[in-house]
């Protein structure tokens, strides 16, 4: 497949270690939803970013969609 | 505690070879290994129930450190996945009991997975933050003729003052929409994240966009200039370029495809 990184020479500015803010961006407030069987309904996902939003506010809009939306498409 | 393990999903793909996970290790520390149903593969990892389970679960990611640690771990699985092919990243916790369960999603989701796959294939991400610039030293302003005295003079300067201030802002924040706007011409799909709080930035400055932009792999470079451009044109604003990321802003629906950016060129206030 062909879908890798361009070289590094093309990038202008990446970073050696991406910056936890900007993963959590996206590993936390993206990404296909699932619900996973075992943990975390959406609706419980939601409550656990409600209370990270204290310290973590750049993530808090995943708590605008619907609760317990679990059919969400990717 | 010889605990029982659950799985852990770290990411949909297909046409992998096993092989090229060799060595991957997941958040629980654990090899990755593959669950193959319906055309698809699902990228998994166990984990012990006692640290990922539902009660563990939503204690540990109350701690920052236990997320960064188990943050970084999925994204180099999911970054590796993606550097194999086209990859489907999930979110964050996402835990199965057995193989079984996870074949079952695959069969039931596999016309939505292979759509976001479709739509990612041979693009990237790429992030760009903008920031506003520190306001250059402003030249005192000659003082006007006082007929009405200091009081009234103070005043007078303070409403210029903070006009200025105001405008300065607002230059920066069309300035950065432009830059969104611009960029989207050269992605395939885009996507707003909230702008980040400055406690975890650690910039003094306000961020006025931190976008997501997918852009065909063959047009990195070709982005990448853009960005460097943009960061030339403007003096009221700074830019910062994050990537290649794996499609994680792109594995949903809520993201705008390019088609509506007709909108932002003609200006009209952003959604």
């Amino acid at each position: 497949m062909t879908s890798g990184p361009p070289p590094a020479a093309t990038a202008p500015v990446v970073l050696d270690q991406v910056a936890l803010v900007d993963l959590l961006d996206r590993v936390l407030a993206t990404g296909v939803v699932i619900t996973g069987e075992v943990t975390l309904s959406i609706a419980d996902v939601d409550l656990v970013h409600i209370s990270l939003r204290a310290l973590l506010s750049s993530v808090g809009t995943i708590t605008n969609g619907p609760p317990g939306g679990d059919a969400e498409s990717p | 505690m010889a605990g029982e393990t659950v799985l852990w999903l770290h990411a949909v793909t297909r046409g992998l070879d096993p092989r090229q996970l060799a060595g991957l290790i997941g958040v629980g520390g654990r090899p990755v290994r593959t669950v193959e149903a319906a055309g698809l593969v699902a990228v998994v990892s166990p984990v012990d129930l006692g640290e990922f389970g539902e009660e563990p679960l939503r204690r540990n990611l109350e701690d920052l450190a236990w997320l960064e640690v188990v943050a970084r771990a999925h994204h180099d699985v999911v970054d590796a996945v993606g550097r194999a092919g086209p990859v489907v990243p999930t979110r964050l916790a996402t835990v199965y009991r057995d193989d079984a369960r996870i074949g079952t999603v695959l069969a039931d989701r596999r016309a939505d997975f292979s759509a976001v796959l479709d739509r990612v294939t041979d693009r990237t991400e790429w992030g760009v933050k903008v920031y506003a610039a520190p306001a250059p030293p402003r030249p005192a302003a000659a003082p006007a003729p006082d007929t009405t005295g200091p009081g009234a003079a103070y005043l007078r300067r303070r409403r210029e003052q903070l006009s200025a201030e105001h405008q300065t802002q607002q230059a920066a924040v069309d300035d950065a929409q432009e830059v969104h706007a611009a960029l989207s011409r050269c992605a395939e799909a885009v996507r707003r994240h909230p702008p980040q709080d400055r406690r975890l930035t650690g910039q003094a400055a306000t961020m006025l966009l931190n976008g997501a932009y997918l852009v065909g792999t063959e047009h990195s470079q070709q982005f990448g200039a853009t960005v460097a451009a943009l960061s030339g044109r403007y003096r009221t604003i700074r830019l910062e370029l994050t990537g290649p990321w794996p499609p994680y802003s792109f594995s949903t629906v809520e993201f705008s495809t390019v088609e509506d950016f007709g909108v932002v060129e003609h200006r009209d206030p952003p959604r």
